[in-house]
């Protein structure tokens, strides 16, 4: 990959959005914008706004709010020649069209021997932490990275956002990219030019010698902060951020554990069940040897996504649970 | 009979049905005997309907299936020595043996997959036909569904979207009357699915599809239309399959009368179309008894082909996930 040339600027993660959109909309002219409120609106969360004005209605354009035709729309276009950029508003709206995302766009390519293919880019908007409540604040990235067939990445920075974007739209394989609610007005340094940030490989945010962190999507910045208040009680922590789920950079991972040889998973959905456990297993059976502890996991609870302020606070995995699964975890 | 119609296309027709006529009976009898694994949904009775449409498409066109999907890749030009390599599930099958018949496919002839989702094809279809306008080309995509997945939410958005968007795309629903086992008035409330098509903002035409020819005009307006860019159609051929939802029973079944059975087949879309052609003097008896002949040599040397073809290495598993 080409290392951005140009001098980068502070830009917030909805903008970054915006801008892996329009590029990508530049570059591919086969390449469409679909999804409920796009168009017209610029997207419930702002970041097409514009690209309507600047591609015109025949590239950008509203749906019926009818996600199954949607990305059903999406699987055939993209079968027959398109690229399409399919928006899902939201991650919980998966339950809607689960069949054209597990049976139809995640299968089509292998149950065809490998004759089709599928240049689909799926956005769609994870994460609890706005009193969105139980259907629109989920992290179900769990389900799909099950499917083979689909890649799945997960944006936890504004530079990520528009790499990963890019990368999604460039891979002839349909790769959801999940982002973070939660993270549309953080900020952050993003070169102006095009960039693609590798699908399948994890970016260690900082170097640790004795304890391992793995993150994904906004749970990254958690993980970070819990870094810093584990130092002074003698916690070297080194954090992932693995980008990638599906491909997942297991030989990243491995590396930091051999060298660490004590590790901890967060993710923001449910615990049981989650990604988590799969990078715990393969922790256990590729690097047994190395451990010196249980991995831990952190994760939500066992339940829905609640709606007060009140009990979501509590929901949502943060610094002090790292750090609280941590010292447990390290006798601390 | 139409006098638009050519000899050349009632021909055509003719010899599509007996393609599928003689492959189905064929498959079924490899499946019956352990030669062909897992679950084949036959097309007999029903071939009208795809040899009426399919002769209107180029492979340029696109297709969207069924899980009884063969009747429609063979009418859209599929070879009999890479289908049956596939259903017999060697390497050389149009999927590689990774489908079978629930997923057959070739999308060089446009056909965009059989599919064992109920309801799974007309989203895909709808897609196609959205990219043959986004590209400009004059094409178009035909969504075979039946009278059950005509009761699937896919189905309902992929239609209101196809009439939305005047997209170049025929819904042609074959209605055999039957939802896997389940009877139509079982099923929903109407008797013709034609009527949902002013939902969708598209003409709803029903048509007999026990009679090709009658498939062929009715179709053929549908598919100009769409061309045209006239939007969408819904097609609604009423037909009748002669086997069990799945496998080769056809008699004696718990859920329909064998009575009801043999009325249908006094319909039989190849036998009367056969004495139509003979009388109006286009095929003789003789002449259909050789393409007859000739269809029995062509699947003779698909099952040979089959047989002999190796099957896909254990490799091949975890081959094609990814592009």
């Amino acid at each position: 990959m080409a290392e951005p040339q140009t001098k980068p600027r502070e830009l917030s993660y909805v903008a970054a959005i915006a801008e892996a959109v329009r590029t990508v909309m530049a570059e591919q002219p086969e390449a469409f914008v679909a999804g409920e409120d796009v168009a017209g609106a610029g997207g419930v969360y702002g970041y097409y706004g514009g690209i309507l004005q600047e591609f015109g209605p025949e590239r950008v354009f509203d749906t019926p709010i009818s996600e199954e035709g949607i990305v059903g729309l999406g699987v055939g276009a993209a079968a027959t020649g398109c690229r399409p950029i399919i928006d899902l508003m939201f991650m919980d709206f998966m339950g809607e069209c689960m069949d054209e995302i597990a049976n139809q766009l995640a299968k089509m390519r292998y149950m065809f021997g490998g004759r089709a293919t599928l240049p689909v880019t799926i956005l769609s908007m994870a994460g609890a932490g706005a009193s969105l409540a139980a259907q629109h604040s989920q992290s179900l990235e769990a389900w799909i990275c099950h499917l083979p067939g689909l890649k799945v990445v997960m944006a936890s920075t504004p530079y990520d956002a528009k790499g990963l974007i890019i990368s999604a739209a460039r891979d002839d394989n349909p790769v959801i990219v999940v982002l973070n609610k939660m993270s549309l007005a953080m900020t952050g340094q993003v070169p102006e030019e095009p960039y693609a940030i590798p699908i399948g490989e994890a970016n260690i945010l900082r170097s640790g010698s004795n304890y391992t962190i793995i993150a994904f999507g906004r749970m990254v910045h958690e993980a970070l902060a819990a870094a810093k208040q584990l130092e002074p009680l003698g916690v070297d922590a080194e954090v992932i951020d693995l980008r990638s789920l599906q491909p997942f950079d297991g030989k990243a991972v491995m590396k930091s554990v051999r060298k660490t040889h004590r590790a901890l998973v967060v993710h923001e959905a449910v615990r049981f069940g989650g990604f988590g456990g799969e990078i715990a297993a393969q922790i256990q059976e590729l690097a047994f040897d190395y451990l010196d502890a249980p991995v831990a996991r952190v994760g939500a609870p066992f339940s829905p996504v609640p709606f007060s302020p009140a009990l979501e606070t509590h929901y949502v995995p943060n610094a002090e649970r790292i750090v609280a699964e941590a010292k447990q975890q390290l006798g601390l | 009979m139409s006098t638009e119609i050519t000899n050349e296309v009632l021909l055509d027709m003719h010899r599509r049905m007996v393609r599928i006529r003689i492959f189905e009976e064929t498959a079924g009898k490899m499946m019956e005997n352990g030669k062909i694994p897992g679950a084949l949904h036959l097309y007999v009775g029903q071939e009208a309907i795809a040899a009426g449409v399919m002769v209107h498409l180029s492979n340029a066109d696109y297709i969207t299936s069924t899980h009884r999907g063969h009747g429609h890749l063979i009418a859209k030009g599929g070879e009999f020595n890479y289908m049956f390599a596939e259903l017999y599930g060697k390497a050389t099958g149009y999927c590689k043996g990774k489908g079978g018949s629930m997923h057959i496919s070739n999308l060089e002839l446009g056909m965009l997959g059989a599919n064992g989702i109920v309801g799974g094809g007309p989203p895909i279809a709808m897609g196609a036909a959205f990219s043959c306008q986004f590209r400009k080309t004059k094409n178009v995509a035909v969504a075979f569904f039946g009278d059950g997945a005509s009761n699937e939410g896919a189905f309902h958005e992929a239609a209101n979207m196809a009439g939305l968007y005047k997209l170049p795309c025929v819904f042609v629903c074959e209605n055999n009357g039957y939802g896997e086992y389940t009877p139509q008035a079982n099923h929903q409330a109407i008797v013709d699915v034609a009527d949902r098509a002013p939902g969708y903002g598209m003409p709803g035409v029903i048509v007999d599809g026990m009679d090709a020819v009658a498939v062929y005009e009715a179709a053929g307006e549908a598919i100009q239309r769409a061309r045209d860019g006239g939007g969408p159609t819904l097609l609604e051929c009423k037909t009748y399959r002669y086997y069990d939802h799945v496998g080769v029973r056809g008699m004696g079944l718990n859920y329909r009368t064998d009575e009801e059975v043999e009325q249908w087949k006094q319909k039989d879309p190849i036998t009367n179309f056969e004495a139509h052609l003979a009388e109006q003097g286009v095929l003789s008896v003789d002449a259909a008894a050789a393409v007859h002949s000739e269809v029995r040599q062509e699947v003779d040397e698909g099952i040979a082909f089959a047989e002999s073809s190796p099957s896909p290495k254990p490799a091949a598993v975890t081959e094609d996930v990814y592009a």
